[in-house]
């Protein structure tokens, strides 16, 4: 990567690199990864209780990172809209510096225990495969999206308090909330509707994909059995990928334009 | 003498509240001028307009004849210095000077001597978050000069900064405005504008209140210094 994009994205991937907690989340992921790995009673176990973690601490580790990021690192920011630089490089820049070691840090932290396993049950690797491709597609999402937070609200403690809020919405109560709506409308014909729930949920999204994989039904949830029904093989894995690629694209663009439009 | 920075009825809202209102000022070539008045009055907003930090909600900025807009590249003539700024802990100063130097433009002309001048050369490789308050406000004001930039921008330069940095800033200040470098300076300390600036412009409630030379203004309110003349055109605002 090189100009403008790529200098502010390795410096602030530099930074990212050498802090603590950037240490500290991709060694939580190893830990967890080798206990999982080693304890569970079989790889597929073991896949499924790590995507159960993935898929709370990636969204939760993005948000409040990328969130307390954005607001430690504003007056570096406005340091660098004052050179001749475009706003939209600046934006680029710091947000590839931010997302890109978030990326690598759950990467290797869940990829090593499997890499140094020789990648597991063999059965088991497309799983393996959508588990860490899915995780790196909710850190890309959810980085993006504490950006537009963080770049929206001029409050720092409101803005985590919103990023909080975003968590616990998309990775704790989302399934809770779909099963209340699945009990009041329960008379009427909602499989669609619920199909677009979980388009509306990236980390929703996310462990349906995984789970697919592994052909466990009952850990889908409500909107995963729908998600199954209407998409069976290739279809299902494509459909899900263009859904998580939209929820990269669409707060990016979004964050662009707040970025591009914002007093400092 | 002709203008280098032009501000042609600023006016800036912040949701209800006006904190420009119909800010008239220009800026002369190789002078330079004073930005004074309470806090609040506005200084650090017209500031960041003019760096294209924040947009005005009427009226135009003009930047050696180039209106200040989309276009960013007026802003390779300027060297900005915050006030106290918080900096990437974990980067020294040498790579923040690259990471500058990188995104104005790797060909751009260096003045190697600024960090020699601010004492900088023992502390290039340590990270910055072991740097003491003094030492990264020294760094800010050498990452302003080193490009040798023809306009600077400084909002409170001297804040924190140590005797004898304050002196070395000062005395560069001078230096550059005598190479033909324009120079706006905001600050709280009165001695030090009276050391610095060819003129000042007092701000209040969002509008220029004086704009002149300091003896004018010291003739005009028939005080003895800047300080008391300033406070003069203060009591009579609150008046």
């Amino acid at each position: 990567m090189n100009g403008v994009v790529g200098t502010l994205a390795r410096t602030q991937a530099r930074d990212a690199l050498r802090s603590r907690w950037l240490f500290v989340y991709t060694a939580f992921f190893l830990v967890v990864s080798e206990a999982l790995l080693r304890f569970s009673a079989g790889d597929a176990n073991a896949i499924v209780s790590l995507a159960t973690v993935t898929f709370t601490v990636v969204p939760l580790g993005a948000l409040v990172l990328s969130t307390a990021y954005v607001y430690g690192a504003r007056e570096f920011t406005e340091l660098l809209l004052a050179q001749p630089v475009k706003r939209s490089s600046v934006y680029a820049g710091l947000y590839l510096g931010l997302a890109a070691p978030l990326t690598c840090g759950f990467l290797a932290g869940v990829g090593l225990p499997l890499v140094v396993r020789g990648g597991g049950d063999p059965a088991l690797r497309g799983a393996v495969w959508t588990l860490l491709g899915v995780g790196a597609a909710l850190t890309l999402a959810f980085t993006a999206i504490a950006f537009m937070i963080a770049l929206g609200v001029e409050d720092r403690l409101r803005g985590l308090g919103i990023a909080l809020g975003v968590w616990l919405l998309a990775a704790v109560a989302y399934d809770g909330i779909v099963l209340a709506a699945v009990a009041i409308f329960s008379d009427r014909p909602i499989e669609r509707p619920l199909l677009a729930l979980m388009f509306a949920n990236p980390a929703d999204l996310g462990r349906v994909l995984v789970l697919l994989r592994l052909d466990v039904a009952a850990l889908m949830g409500y909107t995963g059995a729908v998600f199954a029904h209407f998409f069976s093989g290739a279809s299902g894995a494509i459909a899900g990928a263009t859904g998580l690629a939209f929820w990269i694209a669409a707060p990016i663009a979004a964050g662009t334009m707040r970025f591009r439009r914002k007093d400092f | 003498m002709t203008s280098m920075i032009e501000f042609r009825g600023i006016t800036k809202r912040f949701g209800r509240t006006d904190v420009l209102s119909g800010v008239d000022l220009s800026v002369a070539s190789g002078s330079v001028m004073g930005l004074i008045g309470p806090n609040g009055a506005g200084k650090t907003t017209l500031l960041k307009l003019l760096l294209g930090l924040a947009h005005p909600t009427t009226g135009e900025i003009l930047v050696a004849g180039q209106r200040v807009g989309n276009d960013e590249s007026y802003r390779a003539r300027i060297g900005y210095m915050p006030q106290i700024t918080r900096l990437p802990d974990n980067l020294t100063a040498s790579e923040l000077f690259d990471v500058i130097r990188g995104v104005r433009a790797p060909s751009i002309s260096i003045d190697h001597e600024i960090i020699a001048q601010f004492r900088l050369g023992d502390h290039l490789d340590k990270p910055l978050k072991i740097l003491s308050g003094g030492t990264r406000q020294r760094v800010n004001a050498a990452l302003a000069l080193y490009y040798r930039p023809s306009i600077l921008v400084l909002d409170e330069p001297t804040a924190g900064l140590d005797a004898l940095s304050s002196t070395t800033l000062k005395d560069t200040i001078r230096a550059r405005r005598d190479e033909g470098a324009t120079v706006l300076v905001t600050s709280h300390i009165m001695t030090e504008l009276e050391e610095l600036c060819d003129e000042v412009a007092f701000l209040v409630d969002g509008r220029v209140g004086y704009v002149g030379s300091i003896d004018e203004l010291t003739t005009r309110t028939r005080q003895v210094s800047l300080e008391r003349a300033i406070a003069s055109l203060m009591i009579r605002e609150v008046a």
